[in-house]
């Protein structure tokens, strides 16, 4: 591929070790995917946070790329293992937290704002439609792509890191127009409403794709859907199917853009129903409760409130969310009326990436994302409910 | 007899080949401490791939993988070189990042498991004995 003088700098080892190796990951990714050239980018969004992910290992490579590397363009960070204020309340060990902020202080010095959260679309990183990033986090790649309209690549830890470090990505895959048709059509035949419900949608368009060794759908049948429904459905269809980019008809904004695809899957009540029997264990016992998969949005959090208001949770219930979020909540009184009925924010973090293997043995929430790390990661049983099914199991 | 195929990170090496015909991920699929293939069912369950040339078609797996193979290294546990039919970001980003020689577009037919190779990263060639 071409580069400019100044990326060619970067590549020789001008500006140090750091943004050098940062160009090097690059430019080898642009010439494996043939990449004419190398865009600038107008944010990133790095993954690879939590430490039981990254180990001493992915520690020893963030010092070394903090090392006099810093960020170019606005970069913020997926969640971390554990709340940075509540770790102990959610009862991670002191060890674990130690280590834990030395990740997040090797990212503070390249300059990336901890935002750890999954959801950068709602805590001020939101571009535009048609604007290239270099994200990673399969559920907000989806987001982008899809919802929004703005262009990214699936990237992984080292490679979003670079990203940010340099300012640039290569031209490949999503970023190029004609990498961003429709490959099949799928006409949902049945009404779908709330977060669970979009999560099941979102595991039976990603299983057919996956048999069908397709990524990007093209889906009618939806009349409104609202972020948060889309959000859920976002993470599932990226779980389930590694979809990066799908048109949804009248909702996202490149729908009109394509021609549907000719190849058509119809999914009815009975596909609906399957995806939905597999994101519940026969015979579960519900421990643990969880909603905020990707990370739930102030108007989640606040129906969650009207929900829980003057109720008394019997299991352990998380809240996963952003801290800026978490402050709107703290500002507006949710958190008072969540934490009085017994449920705990754990802002930062999530039940994925935390680590509490063996802590729990059946969980329940609103996100077919979450089922699926759960029971892989931390085997418990899980059931998949909406908000409302899953405040009533938490407090019967 | 030497085989032509593409750079994917420098760094000229020998040593014992070792095959499969099956991918590789890096997270999980491998112990890192060890060095030894853990996946249930893999060709090359309970081998070691310490300080061998692998030979593999493609990786699989987590994007994670790219900071274990950067974790054995660093621990010498990591392979010598790579040889992919078919490279993939997690093994290329993970080559880059470990400064692990890597080459792919090879085709892997006449590479057997033992034979002494050498691996010419920034070449993009394989020499395997005639």
């Amino acid at each position: 591929m071409k580069l400019t003088p100044e990326e060619q700098d970067m590549l020789n080892g001008k500006y140090g070790r750091a943004v050098q190796k940062s160009m090097e990951i690059l430019s080898t990714l642009g010439d494996i995917y043939k990449a004419e050239r190398m865009i600038d980018v107008y944010s990133v969004q790095i993954a690879g946070v939590s430490y039981s992910n990254l180990g001493e290992a992915g520690l020893d490579f963030l010092s070394e790329m903090a090392d006099g590397g810093t960020v170019r363009v606005l970069t913020t960070l997926n969640p971390a293992g554990m709340d940075r204020d509540n770790w102990q309340a959610l009862g991670i060990d002191e060890e674990f937290a130690k280590n834990q902020n030395r990740v997040l202080d090797a990212f503070a010095k390249m300059g990336v704002i901890a935002t750890a959260s999954c959801t950068p679309y709602l805590i001020g990183n939101v571009p535009h439609f048609g604007q290239h990033i270099s994200w990673a986090e399969s559920s907000a790649v989806c987001y982008s792509n899809s919802v929004i309209g703005a262009r990214t690549n699936r990237e992984g830890g080292p490679s979003a890191i670079a990203a940010a470090l340099t300012g640039k990505t290569p031209e490949y895959g999503y970023h190029i127009d004609k990498n961003r048709h429709g490959q099949v059509l799928f006409e949902v035949e049945v009404p779908v409403t709330g977060t669970a419900q979009y999560g099941v949608l979102g595991k039976a368009i990603g299983d057919q794709l996956d048999q069908l060794g397709k990524k990007i759908p093209y889906i009618t049948g939806i009349s409104s859907a609202t972020v948060e429904e889309l959000k859920s459905f976002c993470a599932s269809i990226a779980t389930y199917g590694g979809t990066a980019l799908f048109h949804m008809e009248d909702i996202t904004p490149e729908a009109r853009l394509y021609p549907k695809p000719e190849d058509k899957v119809v999914i009815n009540k009975d596909i609906m129903d399957k995806a939905k029997a597999e994101l519940t264990d026969p015979d579960i016992e519900i421990d643990f409760v969880s909603i905020g998969c990707p990370h739930a949005s102030i108007h989640e959090i606040s129906n969650l409130a009207k929900l829980l208001k003057g109720k008394n949770v019997t299991k352990e219930f998380w809240v996963t969310t952003g801290r800026p979020t978490k402050r709107l909540a703290d500002e507006a009184g949710y958190t008072q009326i969540i934490e009085k009925a017994g449920a705990k924010f754990a802002a930062d973090t999530c039940c994925v990436v935390a680590p509490i293997t063996g802590r729990f043995k059946g969980m329940m929430i609103d996100s077919a994302k979450a089922c699926y790390y759960v029971r892989a990661r931390h085997k418990y049983k899980i059931k998949i409910g909406s908000i409302e099914e899953c405040v009533v199991e938490a407090t019967k | 007899m030497k085989l032509e195929g593409r750079k994917i990170y420098q760094g000229t090496v020998t040593a014992e080949a070792l095959v499969t015909t099956q991918g590789i991920s890096f997270y999980g699929g491998v112990d890192p401490d060890t060095g030894i293939v853990t996946e249930v069912g893999h060709e090359l369950e309970g081998q070691s791939i310490i300080g061998k040339i692998l030979v593999f078609p493609e990786g699989k797996g987590s994007t994670v993988g790219s900071y274990t193979m950067y974790r054995m290294k660093k621990g010498n546990t990591a392979p010598a070189a790579i040889i992919n039919e078919r490279i993939d970001t997690i093994i290329a980003v993970g080559c880059i990042i470990s400064e692990i020689p890597c080459v792919d577009m090879i085709n892997l037919n006449p590479i057997k498991t033992g034979q002494m190779v050498t691996v010419n990263g920034a070449e993009g060639l394989v020499e395997i004995p005639d």
